[in-house]
């Protein structure tokens, strides 16, 4: 059984104002997460990826369908049922620098979980288990403990928030664009991470809109479009023998060292590029385009 | 040549002394060049760009000059400054998404900003449409929020806004950080269209991102740790990079098709030295995997190829011996 399963999972945002209406973040989406395995979650702003994400943290409730985690429906969650889930699963977001109090020291984070998870844990027991989980993200704990976020660099802050994850029983990571604000330098460490950490047996679900990044760690991706999935399946076959239009222009528009967008003397269509292959214009339909399997595993959207 | 900088210094008055993001800089920009300046978050590149157009009064020029056309620019008189900016150098900040005025609309924004600059509303006005319409804009926007306009659109109205007095330099930094990949190619795409149409004569792009200079800039100066490491054609930088940063800088880019299964890429382990206090010699010497004992002194930065300017004690040799 899966670790996690999302099913026929739509949220929809009323919008207030004149314009008042109803915006469709996520139409019925479906697929799982399995133990020991990276799923990479890759839209633009506005296809309700981090809509997703919330709603598997509970931050958000979904407008219809479920979420299943290790075979129980996280909306039916009680209180007590909640805190044992947050034992079991652990989002990271963007901004590691927002995600601190900056009036507190960083290893604040892990007190306030002995807090609520490890009352009765010795000191020493506790600081042997901090060191352990600071060791598995490669942090030296001389150079992180005892200091304000502002003191810390990004990459650093974002690996304590994982250490922070592993001192629980952490069985699902949700990371939520997790290196966008890093620099490229340190970037690469963490992904390095994340894959260690997955071959560890974690399920990892990567919230990302930076395709080559997706590409480099995942086992599985899912690209959404205006809150439907447009394509999905091994990251091979999608990013090797991608079949929907849209996943194609978005692999044409990535920058690329050694390829250029454009051959060099070709006349370069200004309008074409402007135009948002994500943002076609009319309403979105209620109902998600059909999805058919073109390959073993590999599922396409019909075109909208 | 339309910029020349000469051994620019700029430091940040502190309490704790001079902190130097920018240390003996010299480099020039061609006519219709687009100049690319990568670095890691903490190398200078910002407060380089900013401080050509003085943006921020609290830094101090502690030597060195610019000229824009062969003209000196006073860029320690703030006041001075005024009647260059916009008309003969402009700037897209980083956050070009908020640098937007939400209170008041395209239109009163755009007027007010040329009136600052002496120049009538209408007298432009049918070139702002016009330019509106290249970047796939229609006129609508003009009596629009910011507020109403997505990430993109906004990145675009500043872009037309910033250069239309059509400015010898534009400085654009991190503008397309923010965005989305296919954005990213239409902002990326504009800013090769508009040196292109002269309506910029060239530009400085700073981003921490080296792929997309790769597809827009003709020429990437790289720098770390407040000084330069290596400046060369954006072909020669991608291909065959000398200076050891450079060299890792790339190698930590996953390219689409690369794999972790197959290919572990590494990144940089540490992080640049504080710029309060910097080690003396290379600055790079303590990441660098070939640092040996001359990486002690402060290598020159030197042209060691027509047109490959790099500062790196092993590099020099290296080819000197070639």
């Amino acid at each position: 059984m899966s670790t996690l399963q999302i099913e026929q999972v739509s949220k929809l945002y009323r919008t207030s104002g004149l314009a008042g209406g109803v915006t469709r973040a996520l139409r019925e989406v479906s697929f799982d997460i399995d133990q020991g395995e990276v799923v990479t979650l890759i839209g633009e702003s506005g296809s309700g990826k981090t809509t997703l994400g919330k709603i598997v943290l509970r931050l958000i409730t979904a407008s219809s369908g479920k979420v299943v985690f290790q075979g129980a429906d996280i909306a039916g969650f009680g209180r007590a049922e909640l805190r044992e889930y947050y034992r079991y699963v652990q989002g990271i977001f963007q901004d590691p620098f927002s995600s601190y109090n900056p009036i507190y020291k960083a290893d604040r984070v892990f007190e306030m979980l002995r807090d609520v998870y490890f009352p009765r844990v010795p000191q020493r027991a506790w600081e042997a288990k901090i060191d352990s989980a600071l060791e598995a993200v490669t942090l030296n704990p001389g150079d992180v403990r005892n200091r304000y976020p502002h003191q810390l660099s990004g990459g650093q802050l974002q690996r304590l928030l994982i250490a922070r994850a592993l001192l629980l029983d952490v069985k699902l990571l949700i990371a939520d664009e997790v290196i966008s604000m890093l620099d490229a330098s340190t970037r690469v460490d963490i992904l390095n991470l994340l894959v260690s950490l997955k071959r560890a047996g974690l399920a990892i679900l990567f919230i990302t809109h930076d395709l080559s990044l997706g590409n480099y760690v995942s086992d599985r991706t899912v690209i959404l479009r205006r809150g439907a999935i447009a394509e999905m399946g091994p990251t091979p076959a999608v990013f090797g023998n991608p079949q929907h239009s849209y996943t194609k222009a978005l692999l044409d528009a990535v920058p690329q060292l050694h390829k250029k967008w454009h051959s060099p003397g070709a006349v370069r269509d200004v309008s074409a590029a402007t135009r948002r292959p994500g943002r076609s214009v009319g309403p979105v339909a209620l109902a998600p385009p059909a999805l058919t399997e073109c390959e073993p595993g590999h599922l396409v959207a019909v075109e909208e | 040549m339309t910029v020349r900088v000469e051994n620019l210094k700029i430091a940040y008055r502190t309490l704790a002394g001079d902190v130097c993001p920018v240390d003996d800089v010299s480099f020039s920009v061609g006519d219709g060049e687009i100049m690319g300046l990568a670095g890691e978050s903490g190398c200078g590149k910002s407060t380089l760009g900013t401080s050509l157009i003085r943006l921020e009064t609290r830094m101090a020029v502690l030597g060195g000059k610019v000229e824009l056309d062969g003209v000196e620019l006073p860029i320690d008189d703030d006041r001075a400054m005024r009647r260059y900016r916009m008309k003969e150098i402009s700037l897209v900040p980083q956050y070009a998404m908020s640098a937007l005025n939400p209170t008041r609309k395209i239109r009163r924004l755009a007027a007010d900003l040329l009136r600052c600059h002496g120049v009538g509303y209408g007298e432009i006005a049918d070139e702002l449409r016009r330019r509106l319409d290249l970047v796939g804009l229609d006129a609508g926007v003009l009596d629009r929020y910011p507020f109403e306009l997505s990430g993109g659109m906004r990145q675009r109205v500043t872009l037309v806004l910033s250069t239309l007095l059509n400015p010898s330099l534009l400085i654009a930094d991190e503008v397309t950080s923010a965005l989305d990949v296919s954005t990213q190619r239409a902002v990326g795409e504009l800013m090769m269209e508009f040196r292109d149409r002269r309506f910029v004569k060239s530009m400085i792009a700073i981003t921490h991102d080296l792929s997309i200079l790769a597809q827009i800039a003709d020429s990437i100066l790289v720098m770390y740790a407040g000084r330069l490491a290596e400046k060369a054609g954006s072909d020669t930088i991608v291909n065959s990079p000398l200076h050891p940063y450079t060299q890792l800088l790339l190698a930590s880019l996953p390219a689409v098709g690369v794999r972790h299964d197959d290919t572990t890429l590494v990144g940089i382990p540490g992080r640049p030295p504080p710029l309060s206090n910097p080690p003396a010699g290379c600055r790079f010497a303590d990441r660098c995997p070939f640092a040996y004992a001359r990486c002690k002194e402060q290598p020159p930065f030197t042209e060691v190829r027509p047109g490959h300017q790099v500062a790196c004690w092993k590099v020099a040799e290296e080819v000197q011996a070639a």
